[in-house]
């Protein structure tokens, strides 16, 4: 391989080089030092006069008298089944001091495009043992479903607890969580792996980690490794595989942080105009394809700057993931654990993976009532401040009631309460008797005759 | 330096290219690499051709070699659209699937159409009839749908002296005209011109949506333009899906365009297993889609808008009302931004290229209700979603469509949140189409239909003007006529407004329903007023027990009885109130 000494400029974790052969564009790259150190690096644009190259690691210690191959091809990597249990760092180097991965294949990080013809339809429900999410956010396979959360909140909390109960009911099929973090801190990866070694559950996991004071552009490759094992195991190996991705806002400063420098035209807030389409290339290696047993669903994290939710992370997140479950600060304040707000939260596929034959019949309407009557109430507690309680008529001070009951006892839980769906809606249903029944617009006659508690006690 | 059909590559960065020794014009397609892959000539600079590329373009390298087709972005136009789901540029997904697997590989071309299949032709004219461009000689059973074949637009007038009946290809002349021309059953057209028309009409029927909010407030015509903004999660995409599954147009085209791969997944499961409300057969006989998902190649995100408009074009041409949903036209601009920024182009507002308005205009001009060619009376009518940046209406996006569409649904994250759906906010919304469309619902549905729409939207307003003092004093304060009021307008929002898309019922409700139930809760508001005028309590009259069956009717197929069931049954308990005061 022809090595070149032709660096013109290092700038950031960019170089340039001049006088190369014909350089393919995003091929990879190694870059040696003058002590002989090696760097990687991949090509961002490539002429016959020169070649950006962004350089994975710090450019610490490249002059110009460091030497450039290129290695002729894309960014792969190996992987195999063997990865299941191992910890990588964020360029998916061994980390736990266990031999190299043995590849069974070797596979272009940037994936490829799911062809929507090929995809099948997400409707398997999965529990998570968390009412707020199962009930009123429900999540299924091969959905993409972040958490947007604040620094201080506890998201990596709720993930753990994800991650931990997640169950398809009635299923035994095989799975596997992938982890990729970008840019945390010592202390939160100890908190992860904490606990996945308490749980066991490292056994069927694969960690990838990027840490804070690993280099930021190495985060670019992070997600992208951790998806390319993931669909691996899933579309080759039949996994079904739950990828948490945590923090996507780490990784959108760090392709700030290559836009500023290759001197891009920004966008919002400076973040380069191609994050939608970039956030899009990892967000949608999610989902199910038709004829393959596996499925890869993600969990990503992403802290909201200033708990901003119109911030462009978040906003550009939300347009391409299949809804989101807020982390709110004031339920957190309260003391509620987790504090997921739900009216903000959403969850696009819920329609597909509920009902009968899936959860239950009623959930969609228990869910739709819940959030009506949690709505109502809190726009109510708005009016308590200015006119007092004694102001407000009964079936207000109705709703006013259950939206606290709500927040007490449906959304807040324990960190190991893993509740089953059952458990779930009808913990629902005993709030909503609280209401007047007429109240009950979004229930029909029939199911509020069938499962409301009233009549199933006389029922029993 | 010397200029051929053959280029060689200079640059390489993301999906734009530069080329050098290449004759080309703009907007020629170029094949790309040794890998062939299909560009398009986006700039010309001195020597270097520009060139964005419709596939991904890493190990692409300089000295690759470029060749100039010398054609423009076409796409195939004939027997064969309907039920086909495209990518970007026109290749069927479902072949794809069968050439390179479960995921999108690049390099490889696919016909839009199918070239083996043989369409039963049926002529509609003879040898020595007069014939000119956009006429139609013949028909094909396509689907439920007939397809109508026609001569090429620009042909002159001449006569036929050779036409034939029965089983061809799309290759295969059917057709042979007095100058010459040989006529198949397929055309290319290209997708940046919009096909031609005899003259544009004003549009003057409403497209029937089944959605009250739409039909009842915010009508748009057969033919007309409205924009769709709104957050995410506020509900367009849902909404688009409604007017694509039971708008009374005839054919649908649904882009998908920059946005999630599930989604169109749902769509593609789902609208095959649909009914048709009128025809009663599958949605996906009269629907082409055309999914270019967010991680899809952005180039061909920026043509999938083109190719879906032009495949509409040729149906209205046939005479046919066709409505074109573009989900979300922002995607779309983005791609424009991001190609437009690899140029290195001056950008204008938040990064967008200076371009935007007019591209923008430019597509929505492309609607219309028009005299076709034929003769005939056919219509585009154009329904784009708008996603803006935090929901923010301000952007440039959403401020260029609003100056050029006819009607605005704005959707609204609160009413979302509280599950108001669709989550359209009648205060905020508008329609110019209601004076031209005033007169079809007095001839066609009631001359009740215009004052109950304006008594509705007074009340909706005036609900506005006094919940600002309910926030401040609560609603015990409002003098009596004023709570009866805030009850009406719940009614409104409640039974009227809200509306349950994955309701087998409510999903479509005709506009013979629409008006019966406006006239219900109407019922009560007369009864309340009359009521009140003898002294009866305002307790009394907004807790009336007979109205809280009205929200069940939404539910009901056959709704009729139930509905009288309980107009009399308020006429009742309104009387015994009555009496008792």
């Amino acid at each position: 391989m022809k090595e070149y000494r032709t660096i013109t400029q290092v700038a950031g974790p960019l170089i340039f080089v001049e006088k190369t052969e014909p350089v393919g564009y995003e091929e990879l790259v190694n870059i040696v030092l003058a002590d002989g150190t090696e760097k990687r690096g991949q090509v961002l644009d490539t002429s016959d006069e020169i070649v950006v190259i962004q350089v994975f690691e710090t450019t610490t210690g490249i002059g110009r008298d460091a030497g450039v191959r290129f290695t002729g091809e894309t960014i792969k990597m190996p992987v195999g089944k063997d990865m299941l249990g191992r910890i990588l760092s964020g360029a998916g180097k061994p980390k736990d001091g266990g031999p190299e991965i043995v590849p069974e294949k070797r596979l272009d990080i940037n994936g490829a495009a799911i062809n929507p013809w090929a995809r099948g339809t997400p409707r398997q429900f999965i529990q998570t043992g968390i009412s707020t999410i199962d009930v009123t956010n429900t999540l299924v396979r091969g959905q993409k479903l972040p958490i947007f959360s604040g620094s201080g909140l506890p998201h990596n909390e709720i993930a753990l607890q994800i991650a931990r109960q997640a169950k398809v009911p009635g299923s035994d099929e095989a799975f596997a969580v992938v982890f990729a973090a970008m840019g945390i801190t010592k202390e939160e990866e100890n908190q992860f792996m904490a606990d996945f070694e308490r749980t066991g559950a490292l056994e069927h996991a694969i960690v990838f980690l990027n840490l804070a004071d690993d280099p930021a552009v190495e985060r670019i490759i992070t997600p992208r490794l951790a998806l390319t094992t993931a669909e691996y195991l899933a579309f080759e190996l039949n996994y079904h595989v739950l990828v948490i991705l945590t923090d996507m806002t780490n990784y959108c400063e760090a392709l700030r942080q290559i836009g500023a420098a290759r001197e891009e035209v920004p966008g919002r807030r400076g973040y380069p105009g191609y994050m939608y389409t970039d956030l899009a290339s990892l967000y949608e290696r999610a989902g199910m394809i038709k004829g393959k047993a596996g499925s890869v669903t993600q969990l990503s994290i992403l802290t909201m700057p200033g708990d901003d939710i119109t911030h462009p992370i978040p906003d550009l997140s939300g347009y391409i993931t299949e809804g989101q479950i807020v982390v709110n600060r004031e339920l957190h304040r309260k003391g509620i654990y987790p504090p997921i707000n739900v009216l903000p939260s959403l969850s696009r596929l819920m329609g597909l993976g509920i009902g009968a034959g899936f959860t239950r019949e009623d959930h969609k309407k228990v869910s739709d009532q819940m959030y009506a009557g949690y709505a109502e109430g809190v726009d109510l507690r708005g009016l308590v401040a200015i006119v007092g309680k004694d102001a407000l008529s009964d079936r207000d001070k109705g709703f006013l009631e259950f939206a606290d009951l709500f927040e007490q006892s449906f959304v807040r839980q324990g960190h190991d309460e893993d509740r089953t769906i059952q458990e779930s809606l009808d913990l629902g249903w005993k709030l909503l008797a609280h209401m007047p029944e007429e109240q009950l617009s979004r229930i029909d006659r029939d199911t509020i005759q069938k499962y409301h508690p009233k009549y199933r006690k006389s029922g029993a | 330096m010397e200029v051929s059909k053959k280029g060689i590559l200079k640059r390489i960065a993301g999906p734009v290219v530069t080329a050098i020794n290449l004759d080309a014009h703009m907007y020629d397609v170029v094949r790309v690499g040794n890998e062939q892959l299909m560009g398009e000539v986006i700039k010309i600079k001195g020597e270097n051709i520009i060139i964005q590329v419709y596939e991904d373009t890493s190990g692409i390298r300089p000295g690759e070699p470029v060749e100039n087709t010398g054609l423009s972005l076409a796409v195939e136009l004939g027997p064969g659209l309907l039920t086909s789901i495209y990518d970007g540029i026109q290749r069927p997904l479902e072949v794809l699937v069968e050439k390179m697997g479960d995921f999108i590989e690049r390099g490889v071309s696919a016909p839009g159409l199918d070239h083996e299949k043989k369409w039963e032709f049926k002529p509609l004219k003879s040898a020595g009839d007069e014939i000119s461009g956009g006429m139609i000689i013949g028909e094909v059973q396509e689907t439920n749908i007939v397809h109508k074949i026609m001569v090429p637009p620009f042909t002159a007038p001449t006569k036929i002296s050779e036409i034939k009946s029965g089983s061809f290809t799309i290759d295969e002349i059917v057709c042979v005209l007095e100058n010459g021309d040989e006529i198949r059953m397929v055309q290319k057209w290209p997708v940046r011109v919009p096909r031609p028309v005899t003259e544009k009409l004003n549009p003057d029927i409403p497209l029937i949506t089944g959605l009250r909010i739409l039909d009842g407030l915010f009508p748009v015509a057969k033919g007309g333009t409205a924009a769709i903004p709104g957050p995410f999660g506020s509900g367009k995409t849902v909404t688009q899906q409604s007017l694509a599954k039971w708008s009374d147009a005839e054919i649908v085209v649904y882009i998908g365009c920059g946005e999630r791969g599930n989604e169109m997944t749902e769509v593609l499961t789902e609208f095959p297993e649909l009914e048709d409300p009128k025809t009663g057969k599958p949605l996906m006989e009269r629907t082409v889609l055309i999914a270019n998902t967010s991680n899809m190649p952005v180039a061909a995100r920026e043509a999938s808008v083109y190719t879906g408009i032009t495949i509409a074009e040729y149906f209205r041409d046939m005479g046919y009302d066709v409505s074109l949903m573009a989900d979300s036209t922002s995607r779309w601009a983005e791609a424009m931004r991001e190609i437009s920024s690899r140029l290195e182009e001056m950008p204008g507002e938040e990064g967008y290229p200076a371009y935007l308005a007019a591209r923008l205009s430019e597509f929505y001009e492309r609607a219309g209700r028009v005299n076709t060619l034929n003769k005939d009376f056919g219509s585009v009518t154009v329904i784009g979603a708008v996603s803006p940046p935090g929901g923010d209406f301000s952007e440039p996006v959403t401020q260029n469509t609003l100056r050029i569409v006819k009607c605005f649904w704005a959707l609204d994250a609160k009413l979302s949140q509280r599950r108001h759906f669709p989550a359209i906010n009648w205060l905020d919304s508008y329609s110019l189409y209601l004076n031209s469309l005033g007169s079809y619902y007095d001839e066609n549905v009631s001359p009740e239909w215009n004052p109950l729409r304006s008594w509705a939207m007074e009340v909706l307003q005036k609900e506005a003007e006094l919940q600002e003092i309910v926030q401040l004093v609560g609603s015990d304060a409002l003098p009596d006529a004023e709570q009866v009021t805030i009850e009406v307008a719940r009614m409104l929002r409640e039974i009227f407004l809200q509306q349950n898309a994955y309701d087998a019922v409510d999903t479509y409700c005709s506009l013979e329903k629409q008006l019966d139930m406006l006239k219900a809760i109407r019922l009560y508001s007369d009864l309340a007023g009359s009521a009140q005028k003898v002294g009866v309590m305002t307790q009394q009259i907004v807790s009336l027990k007979a109205k809280n069956d009205l929200p069940q009717i939404k539910f009901i197929s056959d709704y009729k009885p139930e509905l009288e069931q309980i107009r009399s049954n308020m006429e009742s308990e309104f009387a015994k109130l009555r009496e008792a005061a």
